[in-house]
């Protein structure tokens, strides 16, 4: 009987754990099944990504469509190459889309805007976005304020 | 001439020292060495069949029984959480951001860390004075007699039970500090549920916070059950050696905790 008391407790002692390691998964880290959506490759080349980080949002119109999935830099040309995994199937976006890194509030985490252009043509896997516009960077900024209030 | 003696006496005070140095470091590993055999023959090879009722009635003892000073300092610490990120927050305007803060904090840090110092506190101290007494009143030398080993059926099961128990706590932990600060930030606060548990969902990763957090316990675990059960075979068999073990256990494995937690948390999460 003594045992049984034990082997009872036990046993919802573990269920509850594993209740609530369910519980942090799906309602607190808001698990979904990510396995089986979609996603292909998109790259596009910044004069600057100051401060954008690997897994950063991708956004069109603020709502999510991707994630940042690598940032490498081109040591040739001095630019950084930034490669985005975008939801969905490739054909979503159209081949003039431009890109440009922008950040959440004023001292937020950047984020890769997207803009649609107008084209037929669509985004495929690993194709590159050409038209693209770099992060801000306030130095840079203050620097050109600089020179313009010398020179006039 | 005195100066001479003087010269003596310093060098020779300083040899001394140095010497005393040595001893206590010669002393540590030796404990090191004592504590890595005990584990490594604790648990060499798997544990038999007739080893799980033992596992199950420890798994009671030390997971079972920490249960309601875990739910009750959970519950505390998310309510406390949830009113200090209120506070500071409200004052940007930024109260929903309480949710993804609090399930932060608590996955990352404080779940597995207060998890492991309660556990280090109710079930360590335990399972220390258990062996030691057991020492003491010799019933481990008489096991040795009657041909069973003491360390496969004392130790082992106590070890495999504290590692299934702390990761279960920390989770449950985990889980009832949330509530507790749903309970006081959306309750009675009047946080905007939507904002609350959005945040939350949209900050929260399950490999980066909640996957590392378990594996942080996980460490804490084996920590914590190894120097419990080390302390109290290697006590001295006394009244007092059982004393001074059990206040150990707890010293030590609270130290190594917080210890261990900031290295992992450089390997996890620092950026180099």
């Amino acid at each position: 009987m003594r045992m049984r008391t034990i082997e009872i407790s036990v046993g919802g002692f573990v269920l509850a754990g594993a209740i609530a390691l369910v519980f942090l998964a799906v309602q607190v880290s808001g698990a979904r099944s990510t396995g089986t959506q979609n996603s292909y490759d998109v790259v596009a080349r910044f004069d600057d990504v100051a401060g954008l980080r690997e897994r950063a949002k991708v956004s069109m119109a603020g709502v999510t469509i991707g994630r940042v999935k690598s940032i490498a830099v081109d040591l040739e040309w001095g630019d950084a190459i930034v490669t985005m995994a975008i939801d969905g199937e490739p054909g979503n976006l159209t081949s003039d889309t431009s890109a440009r890194i922008l950040t959440e509030g004023i001292l937020g985490a950047r984020y890769i805007g997207l803009s649609p252009g107008a084209e037929e043509e669509k985004l495929q896997n690993g194709d590159e976005i050409t038209e693209t516009q770099g992060a801000l960077v306030l130095e840079n900024l203050i620097g050109d304020f600089l020179t313009n209030l010398g020179k006039s | 001439m005195t100066f001479v003696l003087t010269c003596w006496t310093v060098g020779l005070s300083v040899l001394a020292i140095l010497w005393q140095l040595g001893l206590r470091f010669l002393s540590l590993l030796g404990a090191l060495g004592r504590a890595s055999a005990l584990w490594a023959s604790a648990m060499w090879g798997l544990p038999g069949r007739g080893d799980v009722k033992l596992v199950i009635a420890q798994i009671y003892n030390v997971g079972f029984l920490s249960l309601l000073i875990i739910v009750l300092s959970a519950f505390s610490i998310g309510a406390v959480l949830s009113l200090q990120f209120y506070t500071q927050l409200a004052r940007f305007g930024a109260e929903d951001a309480v949710g993804v803060g609090l399930a932060l904090v608590l996955l990352r840090e404080l779940g597995p860390v207060v998890t492991a110092l309660l556990f280090a506190g109710r079930a360590g101290s335990a399972l220390t004075a258990e062996i030691g007494l057991m020492k003491t009143t010799e019933q481990l030398s008489s096991m040795e007699m009657m041909g069973v080993d003491p360390l496969k059926r004392i130790i082992a099961p106590r070890i495999w039970a504290g590692l299934i128990s702390v990761p279960l706590l920390t989770a449950i932990f985990n889980m009832v500090a949330i509530y507790g600060g749903v309970v006081v930030g959306i309750n009675w606060l009047g946080v905007d549920p939507g904002g609350f548990w959005g945040g939350m969902q949209e900050g929260v990763e399950v490999y980066e916070d909640l996957v590392k957090g378990m594996v942080k316990s996980g460490v804490f675990a084996l920590l914590v059950t190894w120097v419990a059960v080390f302390q109290g075979y290697d006590a001295p068999p006394t009244a007092e050696g059982i004393s001074l073990a059990t206040t150990r256990t707890v010293v030590i494995s609270s130290v190594l905790i917080l210890a261990t937690d900031f290295l992992m948390t450089l390997v996890f999460y620092g950026e180099f």
